[in-house]
């Protein structure tokens, strides 16, 4: 590999042992063109340890059937499978009870989940829905589907140049009274940064306002303590997180879930039916119509537990030691842009950039033949890419298995660019 | 095919001169149809102008931006359509397209001119729509030209 020129990297974390880490993950194995994969799209979605893959797999073997229902053997083990994991996630968040967790598709199921069930009864005319500029689409089209419903308004909060939020409008945006419910993420999937949730909390239940925070990339990329994040709702996926696709977790505060009706209805949600209508079964039953994923579920308990193993603040500080890395080496690369917080300690493990020779999506195939797996569009946050006046960039994310070696052939891969685009 | 050799077939120079100097590039004040047509995995985002006088295309101007692959097919396309009936204009469009799914004989066909550079892209399925972005402008130009 060739050493950087200018700057003198800093020396990697001790104790932080990734090639063992790696071993874990068996499609890092897989090569490319006789290369191994350098894996660095994770902000899209993780890999998979074995032992969420042995979950997945145990599961069918030896515990499928339905749950809850059958008194039979099979479902009692699907069943105890099923809401052991409930458990497994409301410990390791610190939630108050497992009835504070949902099952549900994923981080967007659940959002629209509050943005219906809680939005369609709490909002009106006059009121208004706190958003930002750095939000995925999926904590923003739910949103502006229950504001056309209801009459809400949308506000944003705005990033400075950096990709932070503009903190100093949330006092003004707040005096108006208007503000019922804020959703933010808690890190930005096109810029990494890691927004500060607990003061934004404070600021909005001094105003008497609900926070919703998108967690898709904060509960991968650090640890969740919910106690210290002071939300309301918090809103994450399996597989950002080493665990499957199609699962995720909604939890809200229990007083909060009590109050919402029912989002989807069918089995499993209900206590008794009759003709024209029917209870509702209790929390968190209510949220969950139909067959769950029982798998996933199972096996993001799983992730949960190889994750808790490793150590969430060690993987962020690896993250952030990457980013450290990358932006050192990338720092002066002719034609660059740099986005988010030039502090990596403000930030997960996400680069996103442009090239003032190459587009991103010709960046992404060319770093392809190489490779090099990185996200080249709008990584679903357009209104991000507005905001910086760019149609698109180029997104190298890391992992707890992300090695320096690969941010180098991240580098490499971008010679190739200039070989073909030439240089600005 | 190595993935090398499968670059340098997909970024030919000839590829690469089109994104840098695009031709036929701007506004078109006396155009008769205009379509803007966006790729929304990827932000691609051109405007096509047309100025259509007896069933032919006078004229051509193309505005927006998107990757080498689409500026570049914009750029060759509009080259090409100058003077071309609308029917032509719907031939070549349509040979363009059976070069993308892979038809070699379309790959040789003179009447591309320049676009042939492109024929690398169908090995790289995701760019395929790239290349196509302007010729469904087009076809979206002549439908509403006919209407």
């Amino acid at each position: 590999m060739d050493a950087p020129t200018t700057t003198r990297p800093a020396p990697p974390i001790k104790a932080y042992d990734v090639d063992r880490i790696r071993k874990d993950f068996p499609i890092l194995l897989e090569e490319i063109e006789g290369r191994p994969i350098a894996y660095l799209d994770n902000a899209a979605t993780s890999q998979k340890p074995q032992i969420v893959l042995d979950a997945i797999l145990r599961y069918y073997r030896e515990s499928n059937a339905n749950v809850h229902r059958g008194l039979h053997e099979l479902s009692r083990r699907a069943t105890d499978g099923y809401e052991g994991a409930r458990v497994r996630v409301a410990d390791w968040m610190g939630a108050s009870s497992p009835e504070e967790i949902v099952w549900t598709r994923g981080t967007t199921e659940a959002i629209n989940l509050v943005a219906a069930s809680w939005g369609g009864e709490n909002l009106a005319e006059g009121d208004e829905i706190l958003l930002s500029e750095m939000e995925h689409h999926s904590n923003l089209v739910p949103w502006q589907l229950i504001a056309r419903k209801t009459g809400a308004k949308l506000r944003y909060l705005e990033l400075d140049d950096e990709g932070r939020l503009r903190l100093d409008q949330l006092p003004g945006i707040l005096a108006g009274g208007r503000v019922k419910i804020a959703a933010l993420s808690h890190v930005s999937n096109a810029l990494g940064t890691i927004n500060p949730i607990d003061e934004i909390a404070r600021q909005l239940h001094e105003a008497g306002a609900l926070l919703l925070v998108d967690g898709a990339q904060g509960a991968a990329h650090g640890p969740v303590d919910l106690a210290a994040l002071g939300a309301d709702f918090y809103a994450f996926s399996g597989h950002k997180m080493c665990g499957p696709t199609g699962i995720g977790v909604l939890w809200g505060r229990a007083g909060l879930l009590e109050a919402m009706p029912p989002w989807q209805g069918g089995g499993e949600m209900i206590s008794e039916v009759e003709r024209d209508y029917s209870t509702w079964a209790a929390l968190p039953h209510k949220f969950e119509a139909g067959t769950p994923n029982i798998a996933g579920a199972t096996a993001m308990a799983t992730a949960i537990d190889y994750l808790e193993a490793v150590g969430p603040e060690q993987i962020l500080l690896h993250e952030q030691d990457l980013v450290r890395y990358a932006i050192e080496r990338l720092g002066d690369f002719p034609g660059i842009r740099l986005f988010g917080p030039e502090n990596p300690a403000e930030r997960a493990g996400v680069v996103s950039f442009t090239l003032d020779q190459a587009h991103a999506h010709d960046i992404s195939t060319i770093l392809d033949a190489e490779g090099v797996a990185v996200r080249a569009g709008h990584h679903c946050a357009q209104l991000v890419m507005k905001r910086y006046g760019v149609s698109s960039t180029a997104r190298a994310s890391f992992y707890l298995y992300t090695t320096r070696d690969e941010v180098d052939r991240l580098v490499q891969g971008l010679e190739t660019v200039n070989t073909i685009f030439g240089t600005p | 095919m190595t993935a090398e050799v499968q670059l340098s077939s997909l970024y030919q120079q000839l590829i690469l001169e089109h994104y840098r100097k695009p031709r036929n590039r701007g506004d078109l004040p006396d155009h008769t149809v205009e379509v803007r047509m966006r790729n929304p995995t990827c932000g691609d985002d051109i405007t096509l102008q047309l100025k259509v006088e007896d069933d032919t295309i006078a004229d051509v101007r193309f505005t927006g931006e998107g990757c080498s692959i689409s500026q570049a097919s914009i750029s060759m396309m509009t080259n090409l359509l100058k003077g071309k009936k609308l029917d032509e204009a719907e031939s070549l469009s349509a040979r363009f397209t059976e070069m993308m799914h892979g038809d070699e004989d379309a790959a040789k066909d003179k009447a591309l001119r320049d676009l042939r550079a492109l024929a690398g892209v169908a090995k790289f399925p995701v760019r395929v729509k790239c290349a196509l972005l302007g010729f469904d402008a087009l076809q979206e130009a002549v439908r509403r030209e006919r209407e």
